[in-house]
């Protein structure tokens, strides 16, 4: 009896959460400029009049310029703290942890706020830096945390090993560290990317005259004939995620077989 | 190799590879190293025995250079280690886990330490071959290191470590993770490679076994300081206290009084024993007050037959127990005037037959076989 009311309840969920998602790629292939049932017949149209807006074309290259580059420096940053943080003890190590990974947790909008004032009143110009500012703050948490489990799967006395064998610690990290928590790297570098790429809040409030894909979205819903086009970019956006956090997800599994582990749950 | 090598030693020829002076070192409040003191001698093979949390493996990696001690001084080959990273060492260490890099074939991990020589190619080739044909790996090379098994892996740390003609290979527990019969042939394969080198090993383990069959000497270690160091035999025959004596094989322990100290002879009144004058040479940190106890090993008193030979010592007892274990027989008996169960061992032969228990029997021993050990 419980068992099929927790089965009903696990149904449920899952449509509640992913049939809102299925609505994107139902309308974006929908022949008709209004939203609603019933359909109206399939077209190739929404997606063709993609290829033709040339500010939908600018915010995508903004965006991805926007997440490579977040995604990288994030990386590089959780690289420094997993290093210092799995290895070495250090006074006060549990508060600097703490307050690494708290934007994970934070509300967007104070982070987004918070930071708008910080580069006002520093007198900086809104761009596509102060975006990318922001969403390092917001990537390295999750960067972090993966790249924590690559660590801690890696056995120090690899890294001893090597020491021992003369070579210096840049070298060492660049022969045998960092080759064998690459595939975390990888990982970490698509989170991070994912995660800067679905970005609202924070680019809403960071952005100047540069607009990022999530931000010039928001913009379009204002006009009720654009709406299928969004569809049909939310739809693409929908696919990149999926394949970027497949990919990732993957890459971490694979990193924790190769280093002789079972593998254990991530960050997803 | 070893017959020079012991008589340089008896002429005091051996030059010291390491020198431990006073090595104190806390892991916060735990004290794991307690003034640790000792000479390792070039070419010798030298165990650190302990059971674990002994500070045998923190005294490896001291010398190895991975541990920052709180004081006192490291010398290799008369140079002091101060500051000195473990990259900068004439050590190499064969790690308990072996250490393997995982993303690199056989032949990579062994040339992995060359790359700072920049050898040519052809050279480096050369001398992996020859490395892996000395521990028996011979056309191993191309094999990925993720695909060895436990000994093969042993053998790739080895050689790797070797390659680099260190003054010191420094092991730590190297046989611990191996089947019993693998051990066994890795001991002497071990202890033939350190004589055909002439390098000096270090050996970390918890087996006494192990210890005794390979080392030229070894330090015994309790809760971070060196218990005894001495010769395998020495160990054995003349361990100075009761917990070293019991960390090497059976021991039986007498209660004992010293009646009268003269020189290096003890008049000692032994439980159930008697009188007997044992050799007595305190060892540091004994003193007036320290106590003492008899230990008798159980292969050194003979249940005498009828007529037997005369030993130094005869002492009537009673058989409690016998418990028959196909080459030896072990025999419990009790002595007069004590309530202490004492093991002696027979070896079994044709025209020999067992006791029983409750006969009365003599046992014969030397008062040279009681050793006197620090309670």
């Amino acid at each position: 009896m419980s068992r099929r009311v927790l089965t009903m309840f696990m149904i449920i969920f899952v449509i509640f959460l992913y049939a809102p998602t299925l609505l994107l790629p139902i309308f974006a292939f929908n022949d008709s400029s209004i939203i609603s049932f019933p359909l109206s017949g399939f077209t190739l149209n929404w997606l063709k009049s993609l290829g033709a807006a040339e500010e939908l074309r600018k915010a995508a290259g903004t965006s991805l310029i926007i997440a490579s580059v977040s995604s990288i420096i994030a990386t590089m940053l959780g690289l420094l703290a997993t290093s210092a943080t799995v290895r070495y003890q250090f006074p006060g190590k549990g508060f600097a942890i703490g307050a690494i990974m708290l934007p994970m947790f934070l509300p967007e909008i104070i982070i987004g706020v918070s930071l708008l004032t910080v580069v006002l009143l520093a007198g900086f110009k809104l761009s596509i830096y102060t975006i990318i500012m922001g969403h390092v703050l917001i990537c390295t948490p999750f960067c972090i945390a993966i790249l924590r489990s690559s660590f801690q799967q890696l056995d120090p006395s690899l890294e001893e090993a090597s020491l021992d064998l003369g070579e210096s610690r840049i070298n060492t990290f660049r022969r045998v560290t960092l080759p064998l928590i690459m595939p975390g790297v990888v990982s970490s570098l698509l989170i991070g990317f994912t995660i800067s790429l679905d970005e609202f809040v924070i680019a809403f409030f960071l952005s100047g005259t540069e607009p990022t894909l999530p931000v010039y979205i928001w913009s379009q819903l204002r006009f009720p004939q654009r709406i299928p086009s969004v569809m049909a970019l939310g739809t693409l956006l929908l696919i990149l995620s999926v394949v970027l956090l497949t990919l990732s997800e993957l890459l971490r599994r694979r990193s924790a077989r190769r280093l002789d582990q079972k593998a254990t749950s991530g960050a997803l | 190799m070893r017959a020079v090598l012991t008589k340089k030693r008896q002429a005091g020829l051996c030059r010291t590879m390491i020198k431990l002076s006073n090595i104190e070192k806390y892991y916060g409040t735990y004290h794991a190293l307690r003034d640790v003191n000792c000479h390792i001698n070039e070419g010798e093979f030298f165990s650190l025995l302990g059971p674990s949390g002994s500070g045998k493996t923190t005294l490896l990696r001291t010398i190895a250079g991975f541990e920052e001690i709180d004081s006192g001084t490291v010398m290799i080959g008369g140079q002091s280690m101060v500051g000195v990273p473990p990259n900068m060492r004439p050590t190499n260490m064969v790690f308990q886990s072996y250490a393997i890099f995982p993303h690199m074939s056989v032949a990579q991990n062994v040339a992995y330490g060359l790359r700072s020589q920049r050898l040519n190619k052809a050279k480096t080739a050369e001398m992996v071959r020859e490395s892996l044909g000395k521990v028996g790996l011979a056309g191993y090379g191309e094999r990925a290191a993720h695909a060895l098994s436990g000994g093969q892996r042993q053998r790739v740390a080895l050689a790797r470590a070797l390659i680099l003609k260190p003054k010191v290979l420094l092991l730590d527990e190297p046989l611990s993770a191996l089947d019993r019969k693998l051990r066994e042939q890795m001991q002497s394969e071990l202890r033939r490679l350190q004589r055909s080198l002439g390098i000096t090993f270090v050996l970390v383990t918890h087996d006494q076994e192990e210890a005794l069959t390979m080392s030229d000497r070894v330090a015994v270690m309790f809760e971070g300081q060196i218990a005894q160091l001495d010769s395998p035999q020495a160990l054995y025959k003349r361990p100075a206290s009761k917990r070293v004596a019991e960390f090497f094989g059976a021991m039986n322990i007498l209660k004992a009084d010293i009646l009268e100290v003269k020189g290096d002879i003890a008049t000692t009144r032994i439980e159930g024993l008697g009188v007997a004058n044992l050799a007595f040479n305190p060892q540091p940190g004994a003193d007036a007050s320290s106590h003492y106890c008899a230990g008798v090993r159980p292969e050194l008193m003979t249940i005498l037959d009828d007529g037997a030979m005369a030993y130094d010592k005869e002492t009537p007892a009673t058989v409690t127990d016998v418990e028959y274990r196909g080459e030896l027989t072990y025999y419990d008996v009790k002595f007069e005037g004590s309530d202490t169960p004492v093991v002696v061992s027979m070896r079994n032969t044709s025209n020999r037959e067992l006791r029983e228990i409750g006969q009365q029997v003599r046992i014969g021993w030397e008062s040279a076989s009681a050793v006197l050990l620090l309670d």
